[in-house]
């Protein structure tokens, strides 16, 4: 794996997406966001453009602040305590963390996939339904059942569980429950998508089920993806940027920083040389 | 430790050679010896405890079960009673009231009289009398009220008999005959005056025996009448009502409340000092002497507040004080353990603190908070001391039919009995601990099968 890295540089060993894509409107715009836990500083200050309808990949060492800033943009780092955050942040030009922003409409629009699959202990479909459910989207159960089989057919699993919708969800393998979890999240019809690591808990074939769906995804989403494999971020993304130690080093097109990035943190670390 | 470290240097240099020459020596496999020794030590240490543990407890509920089962049967002795009209109802109205009056153990005493026509003079008839429960004279009475038509007819009757007689004939009392040596009766050892039952009504009870006027049969008064002063008529039903009562107020206060707090000190309070000092204090209520949560009912309760003393509505309120630290920490405990990650779950989709507590956590964490408060429960059933200071240790005849009817409650009733005088509440005090562990044990298996039912897997 890593000598494989190394030869990165020199000869490219992904195909990496056209850059650009998208709309190129600005979706998520950030300025100087800080946020510290307790008395230890996480994030020194980032400000990064998240563009519509394009895969954003955040990489960078463990311990670098990626998830933490991608948890600042559905606003999850409100539950825990002692952390605080600084700057702004806003979506389609407004302040996610202004007063008038509802934390509940926030997390709907702004919808999350987590490391860790995690469906509901409930059906499947229930596990679905749920964000329709609680968010009024559907007045009818017939309306609900076809948002639950559009979520699950754009995330792909629809003919693998269309014979079992009340079977439990955590019955399902891996692979089959994160994607569970992307159909989840789509079901409330979020407009971004964050997702932390979605793949490290998967084998390579339903990792590779999963970039497939994200890359299908971003025609109608603005994805923004953390993730630990940089092949996976070349793969999938249109931007990359590189976080290390709770600053935002570098930011391009993928294809920019994979084959030649400006910085020699982002080199080193691309090159697998640390991190 | 001082030794080891001393021989691994002697042995440390980094020669391969040196470190395997280190493990197959005879000191090391002698360390190894001492490391295995000192885990069997400690397991024959583990295995003795349990035993002796095991063994405490099987001597307990041996001697509880030798000295309780007796009195679930009861002595009877078959009468040949006649109702007759001149002793219940002279004026022939059938007045209700005169009925009730009736002297029911004159018919008692000349239905004795009729089996033994040789008992003359006045103490030897009142001694004869004494061989059946004064309970018979109530039993005729309930049954001319039910059916006055018994008037003027004569009956076979088996009467409950007198509780010395019970606890002759059940080898209790050191005098017995040859036919009552049959249904256990004991050799006479002690002198007769001072023993319950005399020479003479030994002879009688003989006599009945020979008759077949004698029997045991199931005692189902024991389940079915309130506290008396005459152990032959003495239940538990009027504690185990009372004790239902008692719990169900106990409850109603204590499961809301204490997941109510539960829920917003574990899901919603902020982690700060007065968090942090209101956490403690619960721990802390935890261990207080529940007889401090009856001084409490007393002096807030009863006096400030002036409700009824000996009330099963006190006596929960003082049981929910005492059951709630339980609760809240067992519920705490419970939502502590279901994974963070399903919260995050629900925030990520949009769902509102409060939904995620009540579609997702407090769900999962049901079972262990059920557990946690049969497990409260069960300790509040076998509660005295605070109850004791509320009242609740009156001496009460009738079953409670209200939270604010004087009642008492089973373990209260216990140990009123075990303080009894009469030798046959000795048994029916072992008798009810059996009764009151059945209750536990029952609690505790449904605590046990709800958490295997209701598990789940995430």
């Amino acid at each position: 794996m890593v000598s494989k890295m190394i030869d990165a540089t020199t000869t490219p060993w992904v195909q990496v997406t056209a850059p650009g894509g998208g709309t190129g409107r600005i979706k998520i715009r950030s300025s100087g966001v800080k946020v510290y836990y307790g008395d230890k500083q996480a994030l020194k200050g980032i400000n990064l453009d998240i563009a519509e309808n394009s895969v954003t990949a955040l990489i960078g060492p463990s311990g670098c602040g990626k998830s933490t800033y991608l948890r600042c943009l559905n606003r999850m780092n409100d539950t825990i305590d002692r952390c605080r955050v600084e700057g702004t942040i806003s979506l389609d030009g407004e302040d996610i963390y202004g007063r008038t922003i509802d934390t509940v409409q926030l997390r709907a629009r702004v919808g999350m996939v987590f490391q860790k699959p995690n469906p509901f202990p409930k059906s499947i479909f229930d596990n679905v339904a749920y964000g329709p459910r609680i968010h009024g989207l559907a007045r009818r159960i017939e309306d609900l059942e076809e948002i639950v089989q559009r979520s699950l057919e754009r995330a792909g699993l629809w003919s693998e569980v269309k014979s079992r919708l009340l079977d439990p969800g955590t019955g399902l393998s891996g692979g089959q429950q994160q994607r569970l979890c992307i159909a989840r999240a789509i079901a409330v019809n979020p407009e971004v998508i964050l997702m932390d690591e979605p793949c490290s808990a998967l084998d390579p074939i339903a990792t590779a089920h999963i970039e497939e769906l994200i890359d299908e995804l971003r025609a109608n989403y603005t994805i923004v993806i953390v993730t630990h494999n940089m092949q996976q971020a070349a793969r999938v993304s249109q931007k990359t940027a590189f976080f290390h130690l709770g600053d935002l080093v570098e930011f391009n097109d993928t294809a920019e920083i994979f084959t030649n990035p400006r910085d020699d943190k982002t080199q080193g670390y691309i090159t697998g040389r640390y991190g | 430790m001082t030794d080891i470290v001393q021989s691994v240097g002697e042995f440390a240099t980094d020669s391969p050679a040196d470190r395997r020459g280190w493990y197959q020596s005879e000191e090391f496999r002698q360390l190894l010896r001492r490391r295995y020794a000192s885990e069997d030590r400690f397991r024959i240490l583990g295995i003795a405890a349990i035993v002796l543990a095991a063994v405490i407890l099987l001597v307990l509920l041996a001697s509880i079960v030798a000295k309780g089962y007796p009195a679930f049967v009861q002595t009877e002795v078959r009468l040949d009673v006649t109702f007759e009209e001149s002793v219940i109802d002279p004026s022939g109205s059938r007045d209700e009231r005169a009925l009730s009056g009736a002297n029911y153990q004159r018919l008692i005493r000349s239905a004795l009289q009729d089996i033994f026509p040789d008992a003359t003079g006045r103490r030897v008839r009142r001694q004869l009398t004494d061989l059946v429960s004064i309970g018979a004279a109530f039993q005729l009475r309930d049954m001319v009220m039910s059916d006055p038509s018994l008037i003027g007819q004569t009956r076979e009757l088996w009467v409950l008999a007198s509780d010395d007689i019970d606890q002759f004939l059940k080898g209790n009392i050191a005098c017995g005959t040859e036919h009552a040596a049959r249904l256990g009766g004991q050799p006479c050892t002690v002198p007769e005056n001072e023993r319950r039952v005399n020479d003479r009504q030994v002879g009688w009870v003989d006599q009945l025996i020979v008759e077949e006027r004698i029997r045991r049969s199931f005692n189902t008064v024991l389940f079915s009448a309130g506290d008396s002063r005459e152990p032959e008529l003495a239940g538990i039903l009027g504690g185990v009502v009372g004790s239902l009562y008692t719990l169900l107020v106990c409850l109603l206060m204590a499961v809301p409340v204490g997941v109510a707090a539960a829920v917003y000190l574990e899901e919603f309070a902020p982690r700060n000092r007065w968090t942090g000092l209101i956490e403690v204090n619960i721990n802390n209520l935890a261990a207080v002497p529940s007889i401090v949560f009856g001084l409490l009912g007393l002096s807030v309760l009863l006096n400030f507040f002036g409700l009824p003393r000996s009330a099963p509505l006190v006596g929960g309120i003082v049981l929910a004080l005492m059951t709630l630290p339980t609760v809240i920490i067992a519920s705490r405990a419970a939502l502590k353990a279901v994974p963070p990650s399903i919260r995050d779950a629900a925030l990520g989709v949009g769902a509102s603190p409060y939904q995620v507590v009540s579609h997702h956590v407090l769900p999962l964490a049901a079972p262990g908070i059920l557990t946690g408060t049969i497990i409260g429960m069960a300790q509040a059933l076998g509660e005295t001391a605070p109850l004791m200071m509320v009242g609740m240790i009156a001496f009460i005849v009738d079953i409670p039919a209200g939270f604010t009817d004087s009642a008492t409650v089973l373990p209260v009733q216990i140990y009123m009995w075990s303080d009894s005088p009469e030798r046959a509440f000795t048994e029916r005090t072992s008798a009810a601990i059996m009764v009151l562990l059945g209750f536990l044990i029952a609690m505790n298996a449904v605590a046990i099968y709800l958490r295997k039912r209701f598990e789940r897997r995430w």
